[in-house]
This record gives C-alpha cells, structure tokens and sequence, in this order.
C-alpha cells in the first residue's frame, strides 16, 4: 500500500480529465471523442477511489462501479449510433453532424 | 332505487368521454348508438327514480346523494351531492326524456354530417350538464351545471364554426349569458358571506331566519339572481342572443335553446324561490320581465321570415309566461308550463328542422308552401305543435298550462288585472304567429319540391312528442272541469303553494272561456289574414305599418340599441387604450425576449465540440467563483 | 510501493496523451489500453483490487473490444489516416488546449488547498465493496442494471440495419414479399 499524498492521485486524475477533455474539444472524429469520453470517466473514477481510500472507506469504489456500468452502456448506445451514421453518411466528422439543421 | 341517483348524470358524462376519446375511431353508428344509448338509459333511470318516489315517497319528501366532498377546505365545504325532490324530480324526468328523443331525431338529422361524432359528444356533455345543474343540493354545483351547459351552448351554435357568422352567433351568446352568469357568481359570494353555507335548502333556511322580509341583502340576493336567470333564460334586457342562435344545428335550437337549457333560469328562481319571497319587489319585477318579454317577442314573432327565428322568439314569449308564473308565486304553474313547452317547442323545431332539411336547408317561410300533401306527418305533428303553443282549447296540453298561469295572475295576491291582461294579449299573439307559421309554411302552393323525408328514428320521435304535447296537460285539469291535479300536488312537497284569493268557480270557468278564446281569435285572424294577402300587403305599406314591421324584424332593435351604447364605445376606448404607457412595456419587454431570442439561436448550431466548449467556459467560471469567492 | 505508484501515473499520463493525439484509431485504441492497464496498477496499489481486477476485465477488456468491433465495421483505412492529419492542423489544437489549460490552472489551485494522505494499510478488499453495495447501495444496483438492460436494448434497436434510401426500401419489400 502506497502512502503518497493524496494531492498527487487527485492531481494525476486531474491530468487525465483535462487531456479527455482535450481530446473532446480538439478531434473531430467521433471515435476520438467517444475514446476521449471514456478518459474523463475513468479520470473521474480514479478521484473516487483516492477519495474512498483516503477515508477508508467502500463508498468510492462502489462509485467506479456505477461510473463502469454507466461508461458499459454509454459505448454500447454511442458505438450503435456512430455505425448507423457512418451507414448513412459515410463520414465520421462530428462538424458535419446536425448542421443540415441550420 | 333512489340510491342509484348518481347514474343519471353519469351515464351521459360517460357516453360523452367514450366519444370524445374514440369517437374518431368509431363508425357513425357506433358513436349514435353510444349517444342516443346512454341518454336512453338515463331517462329509464329516470323513470325508474320518478315512480320510486311518486309512489313510496322518502322521508321528508325529498332525497339526498352526498357523493363525496368536492372542496375540503375549512368553513367551507362544498360537496357533490344530488337533492332529488318534487322539483328536480319533474326536471330530470323531462330533460332526459326529451334530450332522449332528441338525439334520436338527431341519429338520423346529423347523418353524413363531418362533425357527427362531435356532435354527439357535446350533446352528451350538454345532457350532463344539465342534469348536474337541476340535481345539485349546493349552489357551487349547481354552478357548475349552470357553466357546463352555457359552454355546451356555446360549442354547439357555432358548430358549423367554418362559417363567421354562426362563431360569431356562439360568441354573442356566450357573452350576453355571461352577463347574468356573472352576477350568479355575486350573489353566490354574497350568499356565502352572509349565510355562511351555499347548500341551498340550508341557506334558504337560514335567509328566511335571518333576513326580514324586503331587506336589503334579501333583494340584492334576489335581484343577482334574476340578473342570472335573465341571461340564461333569454329575458328582456339580455334577449338578443337567442334569435342568433339559431346558427346551430335544429336539434342543439330544440334541446338547448327550446326545450331545456333556456329554462335553467327558471328552475333556479323556482328552486330558490325563498330569497324571492323575501324580495317582494323582486319578484314583482320578475313577473313585470316576464309580461314585457312575453309581449315583445310575441311581437317580434308575428313578422320573422325565418322559420328557426320566428320559433326563437317563440321560445322567449313562452319562457316569459313562466316568468309571469314565477313572479306571481305560482311556482308549480310555471313548472307545469317548463314541462309541456319542452314537449311542444322541442316538437315544433324538429318538425321544423324535419322541413328545413326536406327543402336542403331552406329557412325562409316565404319559399315554402303547400307542404301539407308533400310532408304529411311532418304536418300533422307541426300542426299539433302549433295547436299546443296556441292553446287550442281542451285538447291541447299548453291550453292547460296557459290557463292556469293566466289563472294564477288573476288569483294571485300579487298578481294584477294588467298582468293578466298582458298574458292574454299574449295567447292571442301566439295563436296568431303559430298559426300563421302553419298556414305559409304547409298551405298555399307548393313552391319548392321537398327532398328527403323523414325516416323512422326522427319520424318516431316526432310522434312521441306530438302524443305528450296533446297528453301532457291530463295530469294538470283546472278543478271546474275535472278535480285532478296530481302535478301541482306532488310539486307542492317541495315548492311554496300559491297564496291565492279565491274566486268562484264560474269566475274560473269565465276566465278559461276568454283565454280559449283569445286562441281561437288569433288562429282566426291568422287565416284571415292568410287568405287576404292584399290586406296584410296594405297594412305593411302603411308608413306606420312598414315601421313597425321594420322594428319587429329585428327584435325591437335591441341589438343596434346595445351595439351603439356598449359594443361600439367599448372597442373605440380599446382603440384609445390600445397605445398606453403599459402596453409599450410589454411590448418592449416582448422586443427584449425576441432580440434575447435571435442571440440565443446563434448558440444552437448542431455542432457537439461548441457545446463541449460551452460546457468548459461553464465549469471554469464556475469553479473560479468557487475559488475567489 | 510509492515508486509503482509514481511510474504508472507517468505511463497513464503519456499513453492518454497519446490516445488523444494519435491518427490511426487502431493505435489509439492500443494506447488506451495501456493507459487502463496503468490506471488499474494505480488501482491495485490504492488498495482497490477488486476494483484494479474490474477496470482489467470490463475496461481493458470488454469496453476496448467493443471499440475494436465497431472499428472492424467501419473498416477505416489509410485515407482516414491522411483525413485525420488535415484535421488536426495546430490552429485546431490552440483553442481546446487554452481552454483546458485554465481549467486545469484551476483544479491545481483547488487541489493545493487540500491535505493529507492515502492511509497504507491493507485497504478494502471485494468483501466489503460488495457488503456497501448490496445492502446501502441497493437500489443504485438495481438501478445500474435497469440501466444496462436499456442500453442493450437502445443498442441493438439504433445499431440495425436500416435501409438507407426509398429505392433501398423498395428493394427490401420486394426482397420481402418474394420470400413470402
């Protein structure tokens, strides 16, 4: 068991978060951003394990938990629609996607 | 029995909802069935409930339904609860019975009609409403009916809305009642305030208690609710909506205009007949309405074109004399009268309805003729109709309830010789404009060639109610003919009985003799009059005459008076007020929404990375508040 | 122990960079996968193993292959590759790195406001993650798998195979009624 300060696990979550973060902003490639999406969630899911481990206590990891379900569900729904528009359209540039809306 | 009460108003609320949720889906059969069904069902209930209490009467004379508590709210808790006495009995049995073979008549009338199921979806509401509102044992109930069917009304003239005219009739209607509905309201909070309950037997008890006869509460109670009953029930100063509502479809004109609804005025004065009582003058005036309007509209009725028209003023004519009835005390007589009108008026429209469609949608009186070989059982039930809304004597049911109202003016302590004399100007004026109804519209030549016929369903309710127009008056003979009365007998338990000064049975006997007669004059002078075209001709060309004929047309002007002293003044300081300091607010704050507006579209352009964007702007500002602060 | 920690926050950190700079989606995914690999050592050495054993299993393992089969069926190529580099031009980098950097500003601020450190010790071993969880968090699990079952569903019914255009779906119905 590692007794580091829990300033350095909260601060490499943090790093994690802002490069998803980048990587939602910055690519226009809906696969990137989903990928992107899923560094934020695992980011996210580290805080909570430092935090429950700061304490002691089963309550951060029991979060993680949900935060995997939920990342399980949300790549299943978004991989699906990204097929479909890929079907439909042939592209994977995210600019493109609801601009015919305008 | 009586405890299934509650399924008389439920029954056509149901058939309303089932319509009104699947009506679109339905075939038209299917929607007639359901309509004209549960109606059905609601007038056996009826009668099922009416010979239940006729003959083993419950305790007190009177039965009440406490459903549930509609408002639980402290010191005030106004409760669905139906009160079936002698009063709403008699109503209830004949709104359901006719509104039954009205919508009979209407199966077949409104076949092919596009709103067909709409149609019988209001119908149905209409129905309920109605009986909500005679069957209410509180005020706030029965204000509810009293809305519900002024918005049926209002639904049901402008049912053919495609045409200006005919919405513009429902919103003249709607708005006219709304007059009297809404010193209802006032005299509802005024009752509250000072009696503390609005159940409606309690707060008569308690008024009679408290309030000392001709005192000022008394009066004001009274008068708002005449102001009430004027509005719904087609009375001087507030008449002008009735004749345009004729817009509607013929059997709407005969169940709502005719038969029922426009008699809700006259059941409330019955049923609150003790805040009247205590307003002499009120009621006094009740009965000065009731003669002026009887009057004026017979007069308006004698030169109508419109077949529809000529029957509307009927309608307030006859709704008058059960005013005059009110407001003499005879509280059953006008009862009587509300029974056998709804048989014969409710006969005369879809008799009239039956020609109207048999001549495509003909209304002018003047471009029929000679319908009595072409239509004859529509002839022969117009012409009972007509015989009853004359008075023929003896055989006719509305000679029974004319005279014993015409009775009643002259027994009454309060009545008078000029209300006597101002009923029987009427009888003659009835006779005379029914009769010549009967006269242009069946006799002379034919001028258009009848289409469609009747066929069973409306020929059936036809007859029906021509049978009850001649039987209707057995069950009320004047004492000097046969002594058998069991009406005003069984309305006696729960209405005041007449304070009348008695007169021998030769004055009675002397007075029926004039009332028969002043009938039979006017159906006389309407032959006459028929036969000698030339005379009438002359008569109209005279200038006074042409005046006359000019100012009757169009219901003594009632409605250019109303229009240049209300209408006319009220739009022009809306213009005036149309640019006010406040409206420029909320226009400017109307500019400010549509500017903010455009300025807000510009962020919703489809692109998911600017939202992400967005999101981040967001959360750093808000941390740095978090942060700084 | 310590150094572990340190060494993989360092992998974690470079493969993440990685994932969000590569050009071909496949590379990318394999970055990815190291970079959840590190984050479970992290895990393990936090002491969370059955969380480090689950991140393995369902992260790295399940969620990645996932990506990987969607990849297979987009069947992206080189020219994707090369579509890819005209999209990430530096000019299209400067703003999010702006922006994110601020943030990050922030979350170091916040960060340097809080003390102390990770406990040592034995940590929380599977038993009592799953006490906390099936019994104060029940409904949570519940709710999680109601959440799951939708996104079955949600994806099998948007991931169909649906025809693209009227002619196509003429096509299909005669396909359809020549079966019949």
């Amino acid at each position: 068991m590692i007794t580091v300060p829990i300033e350095h696990v909260i601060l490499m979550a943090a790093i994690l978060f802002s490069l998803g973060l980048t990587g939602v902003l910055a690519r226009r490639n809906v696969l990137f951003i989903l990928l992107s999406i899923e560094v934020m969630l695992n980011a996210a899911g580290i805080a909570f394990v430092a935090a429950g481990a700061r304490w002691a206590q089963a309550d951060g990891q029991i979060m993680f938990l949900f935060i995997l379900t939920m990342a399980a569900a949300e790549v299943a729904v978004g991989l699906a629609i990204i097929l479909q528009y890929y079907r439909h359209t042939g592209t994977l540039d995210v600019d493109a996607m609801g601009g015919g809306r305008r | 029995m009586l405890s299934l009460l509650w399924l008389i108003p439920l029954l056509p609320l149901a058939g309303f909802l089932s319509i009104v949720l699947g009506g679109g889906r339905m075939r038209g059969s299917m929607v007639a069935l359901i309509a004209v069904g549960v109606v059905g069902l609601s007038a056996a209930m009826a009668a099922a409930v009416a010979i239940r209490f006729i003959y083993l009467p419950p305790a007190g004379n009177s039965f009440t339904q406490t459903l549930w508590t509609w408002i639980p709210a402290t010191g005030f808790m106004p409760e669905i609860s139906l009160r079936l006495d002698a009063l709403s009995l008699v109503m209830v049995t004949v709104i359901t019975f006719v509104a039954f073979l009205i919508l009979l008549y209407s199966a077949e009338f409104m076949g092919g009609d596009e709103g067909y199921a709409r149609f019988f979806a209001w119908m149905d509401l209409f129905v309920a409403s109605m009986l909500v509102l005679v069957l209410a044992d509180n005020f706030l109930l029965l204000y509810l009916g009293w809305e519900g069917v002024g918005m049926c009304s209002f639904l049901l003239i402008g049912f053919w809305y495609r045409d200006s005219a005919n919405a513009r009739a429902a919103r003249k209607a709607f708005i006219v009642t709304r007059i009297g509905d809404a010193a209802f309201v006032v005299a509802l909070f005024l009752i509250f305030t000072h009696l503390g309950t609005l159940t409606i037997q309690e707060a008569a008890a308690r008024a009679s208690r408290e309030w000392p006869v001709g005192s000022g509460l008394a009066v004001a109670a009274a008068a708002l609710m005449l102001a009430a009953a004027v509005g719904k029930s087609a009375q001087l100063p507030l008449q002008t909506w009735l004749p345009d509502a004729m817009a509607g479809p013929t059997p709407v004109s005969a169940l709502i205009h005719a038969a029922t609804m426009v008699t809700a005025g006259v059941y409330l004065i019955a049923r609150a007949n003790a805040f009247f009582t205590l307003a002499p003058f009120v009621q006094w005036l009740v009965a000065v309405i009731g003669a002026v309007t009887l009057l004026l509209a017979a007069f308006a009725a004698l030169v109508q074109c419109d077949i529809k028209r000529v029957l509307a003023y009927s309608t307030m004519s006859q709704v008058g004399y059960m005013f005059l009835a009110l407001g003499v005390g005879a509280w059953s007589a006008a009862i009587f009268h509300f029974m056998v009108h709804a048989f014969f008026k409710s006969l005369l429209f879809l008799g009239a309805g039956a020609v109207i469609m048999a001549l495509h949608e003909e209304h002018d009186i003047f471009a029929m003729g000679g319908l009595r070989r072409a239509l004859p059982g529509t002839f022969w039930a117009f012409l009972i109709g007509a015989a009853s809304l004359a008075a023929l004597p003896v055989v006719t049911a509305g000679f029974y309830s004319k005279d014993l109202i015409l009775l009643c003016d002259w027994t009454s302590k309060s009545g008078s010789v000029w209300l006597w004399a101002a009923g029987l100007a009427g009888a003659f004026l009835t006779a005379m404009y029914a009769f010549r109804l009967v006269f242009i519209v069946f006799f002379g030549e034919l001028r258009t060639k009848p289409g469609r016929k009747p066929g069973f369903r409306m020929g059936a309710a036809l007859a029906v109610l021509a049978f009850f127009s001649l039987s209707a008056g057995f069950i009320q003979i004047p004492p000097d003919i046969v002594n058998f009365s069991p009406l005003s007998e069984l309305l006696e338990t729960s209405l005041p009985r007449l304070s009348a000064v008695s007169v021998g049975t030769q004055t009675e006997a002397l007075l029926q003799a004039v009332a028969g007669l002043a009938g039979l004059a006017g159906i006389f002078f309407a032959w006459f009059f028929f036969r000698h075209p030339a005379l009438v001709e002359r008569l109209v060309l005279t200038p006074l005459g042409s005046a006359f004929r000019r100012l009757w047309l169009e219901g003594w002007c009632f409605d250019r008076a109303y229009d240049a002293l209300f209408v006319r003044p009220y739009i022009r300081l809306a213009e005036i007020n149309k640019d006010d300091c406040i409206d420029l607010l909320n226009r400017t704050l109307a500019r400010a929404c549509e500017s903010m507006h455009y300025l807000l579209i510009g962020t919703q352009n489809g692109r998911v990375r600017q939202y992400a964007a967005a999101v981040t702007l967001g959360a750093i500002v808000i941390i740095a508040l978090m942060v700084l602060l | 122990m310590n150094t572990v920690f340190y060494i993989s926050a360092a992998v974690a950190i470079l493969s993440t960079a990685m994932v969000i700079s590569r050009l071909n989606a496949i590379h990318a995914l394999l970055y990815m996968i190291v970079s959840l690999l590190a984050v479970a050592m992290i895990f393990f050495v936090m002491g969370a193993p059955f969380i480090a054993a689950l991140e393995v299993i369902v992260y790295a393992g399940a969620i990645m292959v996932l990506f990987v089969f969607a990849m297979m069926m987009l069947n992206l190529g080189q020219e994707a590759v090369e579509r890819e580099r005209n999209w990430l031009s530096p000019a299209s980098w400067a703003g999010p790195v702006t922006l994110v950097a601020v943030l990050f500003a922030e979350f170091i601020w916040i960060v340097s406001r809080t003390g102390g450190s990770l406990p040592g010790g034995g940590g929380l071993g599977p038993k009592q993650v799953g006490i906390a969880l099936l019994g104060q968090y029940l409904v949570g699990v519940e709710l999680a798998s109601m959440l799951l079952l939708a996104g079955l569903v949600g994806a099998y019914h948007i991931g169909r195979r649906m025809p693209r255009t009227g002619e196509e779906n003429e096509a299909s119905r005669a396909g359809i009624s020549i079966k019949q």
